[in-house]
């Protein structure tokens, strides 16, 4: 791979109005900001959504004050109907998994930072990109849109199983209009998504510096390369199979409706269709999708740790090539969602294999991220402790992996909250507090200020605590056949487990309330924190070469030349113990050797 | 001379001013039934042996099991009392009716009870509103399948254990409109919507139509199974009508 | 901080593995003669999942405690044996665990969907629909009647679609809304879906498969115990999935016949 100066982006003077600047804008910054604003909106909707789920499922026929204004059928009385529990679950989980979780640690922070950490002025196709974030933006506003039609959202979770989000209207309540919405806007999503994959792969490969060679890029560049190259793949699938589920509702089609179904006495006019082709369809989606939200939190929090460990990692490389097979693994492993679903059993087992064999990179980033702090000089910061704690939630999540990898311990723990307990440990929270790592890391880059560390860590205390306190009793109940997407539990065997809900409810408000504290840190520091100097972590990588917040090119005309690694710490150098990239200062490492 | 002409032609005028306003107040009608207005009494009954009932078994939903422990239920498409009367058999002014569309207002309920419909068949005239409560511990719900495409629209609405009466009617008339629940798939009613007065026969297979002014009428019985059959009725002033009904069970 | 930090880690740790140890929440017994190598293939897990996952958070918590804080003119140091031999470990020590249980796990599977039901398995279907399981049961005859979808009628309590005017086999066929089965003996069960997707399981009985509409499977399993339990479905399937359950009993053989003839009079 060769470098290549930074002349190859087109070139665009600073804009000058205010719709140029802040909301139609070319600069990858702002787009970068926007898509953080976005993510922020989004995860505050999801939140309030799982405190009314949690509230419903720990009190069941609770009149939860307000709830009527939410749902023109599903709340009357203000008490939640189960279908308006199902519509609230699948808007939770589809405003997290897509608008938060793909958006905040890919785009927002990938937007923002990328063309710095190569060394570029800005993504090559500034067009391209001030669409993608419009796209998505446009595909969060049809979501949200679901909540005022017909008969409000659907209600067949995330993952839309066919036929019941294919037949229609006629299945029940929130199948009908609402599908079409929730599937038209993943369709324009995906659209706004592959624009930004469009730009992060030739900043990558075509915009890097002088001297920026590929294994001189920061971790998080290469995690948010690996995550583009997936997103092209995933995201490329999902949107035909959104396509198909909308002609089977609009235009009479039966791409995923069987023959001979009846649904209230009548027999249903569609004949042919696949109920498992919508599974491995979404599913070979669906599994890339979970890496594209989890390795850009990988590739933040060992940024983060490496700058306050003051050392790099044990090795960088294998840090890449563990990311690089997640992501090529995965495209193999969709397959153990449907251990049970009926497909082929001899094809569960086949995909069981790579499943259990994707535990190998999954441990050797853990032991990499533990064995590097052996002998480092840990700083602890709100940072940190985000980025220490991603380590222990990954830790916890990736076990429970090791049940689900197997297919017959899936015939207990399949469907039940020992899953819920696994994607939310891996995503919910790692990726989560991969994002609150980036954001109190970055902050001061992305708006000049400081943000209150004092606050930050009382945020920290109150999320680690609570989300143990949430998430780990769904292992338990999981173990004891608590069947998931419940919205109350009849169920006799289920009775003696309400107890352990109603305290998971309690730990659910109170984490959140501390949300709050995040939220007043951050409206508050971007008014009124102090100004941020360029350097606050003494960093390494280039964004720290500019000020706080970068000019509109960059750097400022500069034409950037790297010398050095991306982690150059422990060494001896007139900045301390620190080298930046672009310093043309030779320096000694002081690294001791083992 | 004048004075006398102008006066007899006023009392003239005030005369037929206050004839033609008596008359106009005669012809207003009325809430409560004018003594000429009457009703129609009668049986219906099933000739022959009704089609086996099925036992419905509610063990999915154990509440609503303990509710007909000692009475166990079956399928209601076919309900015979004593002396082979025909229950739940709506009876209405089909042809003739002239009064208004919503004669009956009395906002009957339409409950859900030990996992059923009470009443199975409720008649309801267009626009007559109707509250549908449920009065069991679990959560059901209502679900009227109108005709596709015609002027009355389905709905599926939830109704948890605790949750407020639904109130609501139908703009048009139709026979006849079947209501399932789809959380427990035995449940099944029908809501007749009709115009002007109707009845609905009883476990003996007695019905009354109520509020029936004198005048020709074609009289329409339905039920669920069997269909309709219809009879033409002469009310006369003050004097209850008679219309018997026999379907025959195949 | 730190080591408030690193205390805490561990303190999570052990609490979250107190209640697997003393075994507060656990699966329901198993009444299956297939479970055993299922219930051994989850314990075999868990006891290295929870020997790695106490491991990690300790190494963790320990390593946070000694390595945080600045010492003026410490310098850092490397793990010994660096990448390579964590790369290793990772390799041998958690790759070997988890092929293992692997290929341990193809037994336990294999099982269940790799064998052949017995002869003379006692067939039953069961139609899974918006939002109850039913059941049909051949009669004396042996066989069961055609279906047809469009026959159904849940009001009139046709759940299968049956015509026994027209197929004298359907003449015999049990219909019910609970499901039994007599003890030790194989059961046959034919499955498919009137309308959606839904899954039939049975912690109990550990068994779990989801329906699917268009197909028709079947599953086999023994159960070795007398007892009632719980059917439910794991599949979401519209509103009223969470009320989607009946009942299993599982009799004697006399019971059962008694239970069946009994039924046989409810139709």
């Amino acid at each position: 791979m060769h470098d290549t100066s930074t002349h190859a982006v087109a070139h665009h003077g600073p804009p000058t109005s205010f719709i140029r600047k802040h909301i139609f804008s070319l600069d990858h910054k702002v787009i970068g900001k926007q898509y953080y604003g976005l993510g922020l909106a989004a995860v505050i909707i999801g939140m309030v959504l799982s405190w009314l789920m949690r509230i419903h499922l720990g009190w069941t026929n609770y009149a939860i004050p307000g709830l009527h204004l939410l749902s023109k059928n599903g709340a009357a009385g203000d008490i939640m109907t189960p279908d308006f529990y199902l519509q609230l679950m699948t808007m939770h989980a589809t405003f997290m998994v897509f608008f938060v979780l793909t958006v905040a640690p890919f785009a927002a922070f990938g937007n923002f930072f990328l063309p710095i950490h190569v060394g570029a002025e800005d993504m090559p196709f500034p067009h391209f990109n001030m669409m993608s974030f419009w796209v998505t933006f446009v595909a969060f506003c049809v979501m949200l849109l679901s909540f005022f039609v017909g008969d409000g959202p659907t209600l067949g979770g995330w993952t839309q199983y066919a036929p019941l989000s294919a037949v229609g209207a006629v299945a029940g309540p929130g199948e009908g209009a609402g599908v079409v919405l929730w599937a038209t806007s993943i369709a324009i999503f995906c659209v706004g998504q592959l624009l930004g994959t469009l730009n992060f792969i030739p900043n990558v490969l075509d915009l890097r510096a002088k001297g920026m060679s590929l294994w001189r890029l920061p971790l998080p560049t290469w995690a948010w390369f690996i995550t583009s190259c997936m997103g092209l793949t995933a995201f490329s699938v999902l949107m035909p199979a959104c396509i198909m589920l909308i002609l089977d509702h609009v235009a009479g089609t039966s791409f995923f409706v069987a023959s001979n179904l009846v649904i209230n006495d009548q027999l249903q006019p569609h004949s042919g269709g696949s109920t498992l082709l919508w599974q491995h369809l979404f599913w070979f989606f669906g599994h890339p999708e979970v890496y594209i939200a989890i390795v850009p939190g990988m590739g933040i929090i060992s940024h983060v740790l490496i700058t306050n460990m003051r050392k790099p990692m044990l090795s960088h490389r294998v840090i890449v090539y563990s990311l690089v097979a997640l992501a090529v693994l995965s495209y193999m492993v969709y397959g153990h969602h449907m251990f049970v679903s009926g497909m082929n059993p001899l094809s569960s087992l086949l995909f069981s294999f790579p499943t259990l064999l994707i535990t190998i990179p999954s441990t050797i980033l853990v032991l990499i991220w533990i064995g590097s702090l052996y002998g480092a000089k840990l700083r602890i910061n709100a940072a940190s402790l985000f980025a220490l704690g991603f380590i222990s939630m990954f830790v916890t999540g990736g076990v429970s992996g090791f049940f689900l990898a197997q297919p017959s311990i899936q015939i207990l723990l399949h469907a039940t909250y020992f899953v819920v307990a696994h994607f939310h440990f891996t995503m919910a929270i790692a990726a989560i507090f991969g994002i609150f790592s980036g954001t109190y890391f970055w902050f001061p880059k992305m708006w000049g200020r400081m943000m209150n560390e004092t606050l930050g860590k009382v945020h920290f205390w109150c999320s680690f605590v609570g989300v143990y306190c949430i998430f780990m009793p769904m292992h338990y109940l999981g173990l004891a056949g608590n069947v998931r997407r419940y919205q109350a539990f009849v169920v006799d065997y289920m009775q003696p487990l309400v107890g352990v809900h109603r305290f998971i409810t309690i730990a659910a408000l109170f984490t959140g309330a501390a949300q709050l504290i995040f939220i007043y840190n951050f409206i508050h520091s971007r008014f009124w924190g102090k100004p941020a100097p360029a350097n606050p972590w003494e960093g390494t990588s280039l964004e720290w070469s500019v000020p706080s917040p970068p000019p509109h090119d960059n750097f400022g005309g500069r034409h950037v030349v790297v010398y050095h690694d991306p982690y150059q710490y422990g060494v001896q150098s007139s900045t301390g113990d620190y080298v930046m990239q672009d310093s043309p200062e030779q320096v000694k490492s002081a690294h001791e050797e083992p | 001379m004048k004075k006398q002409l102008l006066f007899k032609a006023m009392l003239a005028l005030s005369a037929a001013l206050i004839l033609s306003v008596a008359w106009m107040v005669s012809q207003r009608s009325v809430k409560a039934a004018p003594p000429s207005e009457s009703s129609i009494t009668g049986t219906v009954k099933l000739e022959g042996t009704p089609p086996h009932q099925r036992p419905i078994d509610m063990s999915k939903e154990p509440a609503c099991a303990a509710v007909h422990k000692a009475n166990p239920v079956t399928t209601e498409n076919v309900v015979v009392g004593t002396d082979g009367g025909l229950k739940n058999v709506v009876v209405y002014l089909s042809e003739g009716w002239s009064g208004p569309e919503t004669a009956v207002s009395s906002t009957p309920n339409w409950e859900q009870h030990g996992c059923q419909y009470i009443p199975h068949v409720m008649g309801l005239d267009v626009n007559e509103h109707f509250k549908v409560i449920n009065s069991d511990p679990t959560s059901h719900n209502i679900h009227p399948m109108p005709k596709p495409g015609g002027p009355n629209h389905e709905w599926n609405k939830s109704q948890p254990a605790g949750a407020p009466p639904i109130d609501t009617s139908w703009p048009a008339e139709e026979v006849a409109i079947h209501v399932k629940c789809n959380i427990h798939p035995w449940m099944s009613g029908y809501m007749v919507v009709v115009k002007g007065p109707y009845g609905v026969s009883d476990d003996s297979g007695s019905f009354k139509v109520d509020g029936v002014p004198p005048g020709n009428y074609t009289l329409t019985a339905w039920q669920e199974t069997y269909g309709a059959q219809t009879q033409k009725v002469t009310v006369a002033a003050g004097k209850p009508a008679t219309a018997n009904f026999t379907f025959k069970a195949k | 901080m730190a080591k408030l930090f690193a205390v805490t880690i561990v303190v999570i740790a052990i609490l979250s593995a107190i209640p697997i140890v003393r075994n507060t929440w656990h699966p329901m017994e198993d009444i299956s003669t297939h479970g055993q190598a299922i219930d051994d293939q989850l314990s075999e897990t868990m006891w290295e999942a929870g020997i790695s996952f106490l491991a990690s958070q300790i190494i963790l918590a320990w390593f946070i405690w000694r390595f945080s804080g600045t010492k003026l003119g410490e310098k850092t140091k490397n793990f010994p044996g660096g990448a390579a031999g964590l790369v290793a470990a990772a390799f041998i020590l958690v790759g070997l665990e988890v092929f293992a249980l692997g290929i341990f796990g193809v037994k336990a599977w294999a099982n269940i969907y790799f064998t052949q039901p017995a002869a003379n398995a006692m067939p039953v279907q069961v139609q899974s629909g918006q939002f109850a399981f039913y059941f049909r049961y051949p009669g004396p005859d042996g066989k069961f009647g055609p279906l047809h979808p469009d026959l159904i009628n849940e009001a009139n309590q046709n759940i299968f679609g049956l015509d026994p005017d027209h197929d004298p086999e359907s003449k015999d066929d049990i219909v019910t809304a609970e499901m039994a089965i007599p003890v030790n003996r194989e059961v046959r069960l034919l499955m498919h879906a009137k309308d959606v997707s839904h899954s039939f399981y049975v912690p109990a009985l550990r068994i779990h498969q989801d329906f699917v509409p268009g197909l028709d499977l079947q599953l086999h399993f023994t159960a070795t115990k007398v007892g009632r339990y719980e059917i439910v479905c794991s599949q979401l399937c519209g509103l009223g999935h969470y009320n989607m359950r009946a009942y299993l009993s599982v009799l004697s053989q006399e019971d059962f016949d008694s239970w069946l003839k009994k039924q046989a009079t409810l139709q």
